[in-house]
């Protein structure tokens, strides 16, 4: 075991605080790996901070089937709750942000200042995917004037379970700019952590369970990326993959196994998470649904004598 | 005379009505089509293409081997420099020009692909070659235009486009594929199906006589090799594909780790759900059209018909009474319905699907016709006694065959239409609109039909869920595909 | 072929009985048959269009045709001398090839039937009246059977009624019922030919009810259109109702004509016409106590190219006789 943080007894003066054990969150519930495993994750300066779960292949999957299980509800409910839902949860983390903040620092290195502004942009972000539920469908779809009597409307609709892998680096921030967009369309999302930082996102499992969404739509796994995302991309109820936080080698080995039943992947590439994330990372969870329906005339009609 | 009526048996016998062949001049031999120019391939190498109706050999075609698709590649390379700088306006010029010259010679080409196809002539020349021309001539309309088409301002092109269509609707799928990256500025290097080269080898002329630039479009006939090597190919930015949904797979794994962007319009099993209170006589013509429409080698055909258990017998009896009507015979003949199966190798498969369909106990009908002694044929064929678990059932089979389920509830029959590995294509029949809405918005396909079938626009985005692949092609949506966003 | 049309017409009603037992029973049987949709119809109705009908069968077609037409004067302006000109054509259509067939009957308004009669009398063609006080058939009941009585007096094969379709409009579903029962009682032997004015029924919903409605009635034909009104009989009317008479007879054994009117003016639009026959009712209704077409300009047509397939040149206006 590394050496003991002190910073947190410094803090509170002479009070020993009380750590927190950081835990899985899968199916709107926060289990241990049901490997027992945990792995110790240090500050940017090598500090313990915590032990996080290190989850297992059945973990993967055990949160594949809370992540299809939520799928219909989530993908049913109306944008405009969907929407009333992702703002409740950019309440929730405002009332949080303190500990964002402190975690943050601790994972990235960063001053409480920075840190603060990385979590504020993060706040705003998901405000921003907030906002999308209910636009989506206008920007990325509508009716198509096909020659014949017909009425042609193309529709976007979530794909279905999105496999996630969080940046590395932006523990927070990141990691918002990957979730967020998935879910705003009615996706349910497995999350792998960060593997080095997992801790923000843990919490932001703490934020999600108290903030109205449904449990299931938003299920994170801490651990070892590689050995947690290997399952993800093989399983065959998977229907999607961010491959985000997969360096080259690992991201190459996810999209051929990812081929077997032909998810949907979003490769890895440089991402400068404080610039505006454009629509692209909606789009690409989203299948367009073109239905066809005969128009024709209202009949002859009227008499000439 | 007036009076008495003679009861002849069926007096009514359309006598022949062939489209002239005439109008189509097959050369013995064609070369692949590279950097503007008709060259043999590198080694020489040729294959035959035949008339799946007669096995006459139609023309003998030079075979792409992987120096040839070098060769393409850096032609379309070279080309793209100027190509992708030619302000908008002027690449839709020559895409305007590509539309009106097939729109001039489409009775020239219905005929030809109806030859190398084995399609009725009536397909060919009322739904095939109308889509090509108006394929090209609405993505025409957008190369100068992209700034509005919802993808940021002046949205990049992504370079070479590698792209490999299959022989079910060749000059349709070339359209799909080329007018598209034309328009937004790439160039392509596209591989036909080795069982129907030609439509594509004339779409070269075709590029010759609007007086595109050479190395914007190359063509390549060849087998599945070539197809990889193209795929493969690391100059290659862009890879579309319609096809199998195995080798979609292979080629989803091939470009793994690469910058190529891939798309892929791949197989289906598309459920036509028929409830009682559908308008029945619509409903036969919409599962007719959908299973028997190409000799059912169609993806998003609707090859499980499911139909509501209460109105079984009478849709059957209808659907059966109706199939006994179709015309099966000289794709050539106007009046034909169903024409050849494409090759020898895709009617085996047909057989043998169907075979295992008997074997595992479904029950087989198929319409009362005479099949021609030369050629592949197959008649129109319906399973009934089917469940999900049968393989004709599940299996894409590619061919005039239709697997009849039944269903209680709309519930029941949304969650039979979704057990499927595939989600291209589905069909609903009701006269309750609020029901082909709510049954529409459950549907895991990415087209729906509602009270109709196989119906192709340009305008509409056209792809799968699931395994039937992804992207879309058409519309709007279909820019994206080949786009650097 | 049925026994009498009598004995056929009390058949069909009383297999009937419990769905015209009521106004209400009888629009639950006619609102529970299957809708009709426009698009679907319309496109079938366009590729069957398209059949490429050539030689032998384009012959075999326009003979056919010919022997199917109601050739028809429905003017104010009929006179004796008209419908006597109309007659002799109705037997001669073709005075220079006597191997024309004849047409199926000639159609007039009751006053003019006796002179019809005459003009083709041991001809073999039959004599249509139309009645019930076409076209419109707004007159009180028995003005309209009495219009009929008339006709048939007169010496009349066929008579054309119109149904109320402002009763039909209405949702009086059993108005029209009764008043087609009592017309077919007054016809006596003629046959009835039950026409729907389709146009102003407007929906094909409508036409599939009227078509039920008429059969179980006991039409012995049914029929588009007077020929008065802007959209008269179209290809796609006219599968409709050759569905309605299919069903019909899988359903009752019983085998209902078909004659759509209006509108059919060229040898292209009949031969459609015919195809539609073909595949849909199928070949026993290729006969002309089975089928007919409501025309006049419709013969001329015919005529040239029956003569173009004969001589292998193209015909004339001059070379076929003016009404």
């Amino acid at each position: 075991m590394s050496e003991k943080s002190e910073k947190s007894e410094k803090s509170e003066q002479n009070r020993l605080s009380v750590f927190k054990t950081y835990k899985l969150y899968v199916g709107g519930k926060f289990p241990r790996s049901e490997s027992g495993r945990v792995y110790e994750v240090t500050s940017s300066k090598g500090e313990w901070l915590a032990n996080a779960p290190q989850s297992s292949r059945k973990d993967a999957r055990d949160a594949v089937v809370a992540a299809r299980k939520a799928f219909g509800g989530w993908a049913g409910k109306t944008a405009y709750n969907r929407g009333q839902v992702l703002y409740r949860v950019a309440e929730m983390l405002e009332g949080r942000r303190e500990q964002f903040v402190r975690e943050v620092a601790d994972a990235e290195g960063l001053s409480k200042s920075k840190a603060a502004a990385q979590v504020d942009a993060a706040i705003d972000r998901w405000v921003w995917y907030a906002g999308w539920t209910d636009k989506i469908a206008q920007i990325a779809g509508g009716a198509n004037p096909v020659a014949g009597p017909y009425f042609n409307l193309s529709s976007p609709e979530p794909t279905g379970v999105v496999a996630v892998v969080a940046p590395q680096e932006s523990s927070f921030l990141g990691l918002v700019s990957v979730v967020a967009p998935v879910i705003a369309t009615g996706n349910t999302a497995v999350v792998i952590a960060s593997e080095a930082a997992p801790l923000p996102a843990l919490s932001l499992g703490e934020v999600l369970a108290t903030s109205d969404l449904p449990g299931g739509v938003v299920n994170v796994l801490s651990g070892r990326t590689a050995e947690i995302t290997a399952p993800l991309a093989a399983h065959q109820d998977v229907n999607a993959l961010d491959l985000c936080g997969a360096d080259e080698v690992l991201a190459k080995e996810l999209e051929v196994a990812a081929a077997d039943n032909l998810k949907r992947v979003v490769r890895p590439q440089p991402v400068d998470w404080s610039a505006d994330q454009g629509t692209h990372r909606l789009t690409a969870f989203l299948e367009t649904k073109t239905v066809w329906h005969p128009t024709g005339s209202l009949g002859a009609s009227g008499s000439a004598y | 005379m007036a009076d008495k009526t003679e009861t002849l048996n069926n007096p009514f016998e359309y006598a022949p009505a062939p489209e002239s062949r005439s109008v189509v001049d097959i050369a013995p031999s064609y070369g692949l089509f590279i950097d503007g120019e008709f060259t043999e391939a590198a080694d020489g190498k040729v294959f035959k293409t035949v008339s799946p109706a007669t096995e006459e050999v139609l023309s003998e075609v030079a075979q792409a081997g992987a120096a040839d698709v070098d060769r393409a590649v850096k032609a379309a390379r070279k080309a793209f420099v100027k190509w992708s700088a030619l302000p908008g306006a002027e690449r839709a010029k020559y895409l305007f020009r590509i539309a009106r010259i097939i729109q001039e010679r489409s009775r020239e080409l219905a005929v030809l692909e109806t030859l190398d196809n084995g399609k009725p002539i009536k397909e060919t020349r009322d739904a095939d070659l109308p889509l090509v021309a108006a394929h090209f001539f609405y993505y025409a309309g957008w190369a100068d235009k992209l700034d509005h088409a919802g993808y940021g301002a002046n949205p990049q092109p992504l370079g070479v486009a590698g792209q490999v269509i299959p022989w079910n609707f060749p000059l349709l799928m070339l359209a799909w594929k080329i007018a598209p990256a034309l328009a937004t500025g790439n160039t392509v290097v596209l591989k036909p199906a080795e069982t129907t080269p030609l439509s594509a080898l004339f779409f070269a002329d075709i590029c010759r006589q609007a007086g595109l630039p050479k190395g914007v479009v190359n063509i390549l006939p060849g087998y599945g090799d070539t197809g990889a090597a193209i795929v493969a190919h690391d100059d290659v930015n862009k890879v579309a594909f319609t096809g199998s949904t195995a080798v979609g797979k292979e080629i989803a794994r091939t470009v793994a780790g690469t910058d190529k962007k891939l798309t892929l319009e791949l197989g289906g099993k598309g459920a036509n759900i028929v409830f009682d209170d559908a308008p029945i006589d619509q409903a036969v013509e919409g599962i007719v059209s959908g299973i028997f429409f190409n000799q059912g080698q169609v993806c998003c055909a609707g090859s499980r018909l499911l139909v509501q258990e209460s109105v079984q017998d009478e849709l059957l009896d209808s659907l059966k009474r109706r199939l006994g009507t179709l015309r099966l015979g000289d794709p050539l003949d106007k009046n034909t319905d169903i024409g050849a199966i494409n090759s020898a190798e895709q009617l085996a498969r047909i057989t043998a699907l169907a075979e295992t369909g008997e074997a595992e106990g479904a029950e087989r009908w198929s319409a009362p016709c005479e099949l021609p002694t030369s050629g592949y044929w197959f008649a129109p064929t319906l399973f009934t006694n089917v469940t999900q678990a049968h393989t004709v059932a599940r299996d894409e089979i590619f061919g005039p065959v239709l697997s009849v389920l039944t269903f209680r509830t709309p519930e029941e029959a949304v969650a039979k239409a979704n057990n499927s590995q595939y989600g291209l294509s589905a069909g609903i029949w009701t006269e309750k609109g609020s029901r082909i809405l709510a049954v529409a918005d459950r549907l895991r396909a990415g087209v729906v039909w509602a009270n109709t079938f196989n119906k192709f626009d340009p305008t509409s985005p056209f792809g799968g869920y699931k395994e039937s692949g992804f992207g879309r092609e058409g519309g709007r949506h279909g820019l994206e595909a080949y786009l650097d966003v | 072929m049925p026994t009498t049309a009598h004995a056929t017409a009390s058949a069909t009603a009383s297999a009937f009985a419990d769905a015209t037992a009521s106004d209400s029973a009888l629009r639950r049987f006619l609102h529970g048959l299957p809708g009709v949709d426009a698009v679907g119809l319309e496109a079938r109705a366009a590729a069957l269009g398209t059949r490429s009908i050539k030689t032998t069968a384009k012959a075999y077609a326009i003979d056919l045709a010919i022997s199917m037409i109601d050739l028809t004067t429905l003017e104010g302006a009929d006179t004796p001398g008209k419908v006597r000109a109309l007659g002799a054509k109705a037997v001669h259509p073709d005075p220079s090839d006597r191997t024309t067939p004849r047409t199926a009957a000639v159609c007039v308004y009751p006053d003019m039937v006796a002179t019809a009669k005459e003009a083709v009398a041991g001809s073999g063609v039959k004599v249509a009246s139309v009645a019930t006080a076409f076209p419109a058939g707004r007159a009180a009941l028995d003005v309209k059977l009495a219009d009929v009585r008339d006709a048939v007096a007169a010496g009349a094969d066929e008579i054309d009624m119109v149904i109320d379709r402002g009763a039909f409009l209405a949702g009086r579903y059993l108005k029209v019922y009764d008043e087609i029962r009592a017309v077919k009682e007054a016809s006596g032997t003629a046959r009835l030919k039950v026409i729907f004015e389709t146009g102003e029924l407007s929906t094909y919903d409508n036409i599939r009810r009227a078509s039920w409605l008429g059969m179980m009635a006991g039409a012995d034909f049914i029929k588009t259109s007077t020929g008065k009104v802007g959209v008269n009989a179209t290809p796609a009317n006219t599968l409709l109702m050759l569905e309605a008479v299919r069903d019909f007879k899988q359903q009752t054994g019983v085998q209902i004509g078909v004659k759509p009117a209006g509108g059919i003016r060229t040898s292209k639009d009949a031969v459609k016409f015919l195809v539609l026959v073909n595949e849909t009712a199928g070949a026993d209704w290729l006969d002309n106590h089975w089928f007919r077409f409501g025309a006049s300009s419709l013969l001329n047509d015919l005529l040239m190219q029956r003569q173009k397939l004969a001589t292998g040149r193209y015909s004339g206006p001059d070379y076929v006789t003016v009404d």
